[in-house]
């Protein structure tokens, strides 16, 4: 059998295990729908949910504040994470606060960037700008020092100007660690959005997970946790696919069976 | 300073120097100090040395004994402390300031083949046409003619992990020769490979050097690898690293294997073998006495 398509049949089995499980835990300990509803009633779910009202505008919000705030994440994480990389004693003065800003539970100052920027995208925007911006940052630091020495032998005794040893060097060694920080990055950037909108939001795929709970919806509650997986698989699959067209050099890209030695 | 003499009494300096004018690369007085964690090393001390034009000559001794360093000073990537380094008559440093006209000379092969990830082979091997801006078409006829000559023809396409530790190596090799230099530099350039591919590589090492007219300057610590390659074998006492002895090889290039078993051969390696034992046990009697 072929290796290629053993993902897509572990994927086949492994939702067909979860339905039958489901469906099981469900006939076995005679679950409430308003506790857990049927698998078939969630499909139906998400059906109603998409042909709601406002759902697309919900999509759009929630797809813009993670958009806008990754990309202001990678900005000053790209800015920031090269400088910092290069100037080796910016980085230790600066590394008591990017530890201190690592570990304060970010999540936990959502409601004050509602007090302070309101409910509407501006606070969900920072959110997501914080909590992508970090891995993001240190995987650039990484990078920007990951340069290999010999590498920098090789180009210097070529002769090779300031530009160029960027051009040639620096830039195609750090891409596949800027590219490892997006991928974590865009996770948190998704997990952002739909918590700034579920704590203080009128709109977008978080808030509907309020809405629905208040309503005591739970076939509409796991349509939207649905909706957001696929949501957030695409922005993940997005950034693989831009690491495949970028570095498909890398051994990140190849598939383990094949790689030569 | 009178530990200094005495120790100098022990070990004659020798002097590889050339007469005036027959040197295509000349050290004068070369000496290399580093300081680590305030502790100062003197790596190499008192070398001179003259290379002719076309020569081979390969640089043997201990690990440890600073003949990378006096590669990499020879390869303008290490200012030396004290003497000068002249490359076809021109000084390769002034103060801080390297020539770059004399570096062009010089095409550079290490002990990792340190391929770019990123490109090809045929890429790999243009890479320093590339640096100076020879056109794309050119590049690759460039490229595919030192794939010919490194015996890698069909391979311009791979990447360098789809390629074996010795395929790597002869792809650093095509790429330093690829805008023609006249000196070759070389760190234990088969020192990762096997024994099989690494006497493979030798014989071809001659062939490239022969096809190029380069010198080649070849570092290594096998004693066969040094006498079967070189015209002439500088051997290198370690703490400090100064030219110990300078040994002749008369036969002439292209050499096959056969001239390691003649007795010519055999005597040189075991004259270079004892004086690299009582150069280790004088390291050794150092170190007790520290």
């Amino acid at each position: 059998m072929s290796s290629r398509y053993l993902p897509w049949i572990s994927t086949l089995v492994a939702i067909v295990a979860m339905v039958v499980i489901w469906k099981l835990v469900i006939a076995i300990f005679d679950v409430s729908p308003f506790v857990l509803p049927q698998p078939e009633d969630v499909l139906s779910g998400v059906k109603d949910l998409v042909n709601s009202d406002g759902f697309w505008t919900d999509v759009r919000v929630t797809l813009t504040e993670t958009l806008v705030g990754f990309a202001i994440a990678l900005a000053l994480g790209l800015g920031l994470g090269i400088v910092l990389g290069r100037v080796a004693w910016l980085e230790q003065a600066a590394r008591p606060v990017i530890v201190a800003s690592q570990v304060v539970p970010k999540v936990a100052l959502i409601p004050l960037f509602i007090i302070w920027f309101g409910f509407g995208m501006t606070s969900k925007i920072i959110i997501v700008a914080l909590l992508s911006f970090f891995p993001i940052l240190l995987n650039v630091i990484l990078g920007v020092r990951s340069v290999d020495t010999g590498h920098r032998d090789v180009m210097r005794s070529l002769n090779s100007s300031r530009w160029q040893t960027f051009r040639r060097l620096e830039y195609p060694s750090t891409l596949p660690y800027v590219l490892a920080g997006m991928e974590v990055g865009i996770v948190f950037a998704v997990v952002g959005a739909v918590v700034g909108e579920y704590l203080g939001g009128d709109q977008g795929l978080g808030y509907r997970i309020v809405t629905s709970l208040n309503n005591l919806e739970a076939e509409t509650l796991f349509a939207v946790i649905l909706v957001l997986t696929l949501f957030g698989f695409l922005l993940y699959l997005a950034v693989v696919a831009l690491k495949r067209f970028l570095i498909p050099w890398h051994d990140s890209t190849i598939d383990s069976t094949r790689a030569s030695t | 300073m009178s530990a200094e003499t005495t120790e100098r009494r022990v070990i004659p300096r020798v002097s590889g120097a050339l007469p005036d004018g027959e040197a295509e690369i000349e050290l004068r007085g070369i000496s290399k100090r580093f300081t680590a964690r305030k502790r100062e090393t003197l790596a190499l001390t008192d070398i001179d040395l003259g290379i002719r034009k076309q020569e081979l000559v390969t640089l043997l001794g201990q690990s440890g004994c600073g003949k990378t360093t006096l590669l990499r000073i020879l390869a303008g990537l290490t200012q030396p402390t004290t003497g000068e380094v002249t490359i076809a008559g021109r000084p390769l440093w002034r103060g801080d300031h390297r020539d770059d006209d004399a570096v062009r000379k010089l095409g550079l092969v290490f002990q990792d083949a340190n391929l770019f990830p990123w490109y090809t082979v045929q890429d790999n091997i243009a890479l320093p046409l590339l640096l100076r801006k020879v056109d794309r078409r050119e590049r690759q006829r460039r490229a595919g003619e030192l794939a010919e000559l490194v015996g890698l023809r069909g391979f311009e396409k791979a990447l360098p992990r789809e390629l074996s530790g010795g395929m790597r190596q002869r792809v650093a090799i095509a790429r330093a020769l690829s805008y023609s230099p006249e000196i070759l530099l070389m760190d234990e350039p088969f020192g990762a490979l096997d024994a099989m591919t690494r006497d493979k590589m030798n014989m071809e090492l001659q062939r490239i050097a022969q096809a190029t007219n380069a010198t080649v300057v070849f570092v290594t610590h096998s004693i066969a690898e040094a006498v079967f390659l070189a015209d002439r074998v500088v051997l290198l006492s370690a703490r400090p690293g100064r030219i110990r002895s300078i040994t002749e090889v008369g036969s002439p290039h292209p050499r096959s294997l056969d001239v390691t078993a003649e007795p010519g051969f055999q005597e040189k390696v075991l004259e270079l073998r004892r004086q690299l034992t009582e150069d280790e046990e004088r390291v050794s009697r150092q170190g007790v006495s520290e």
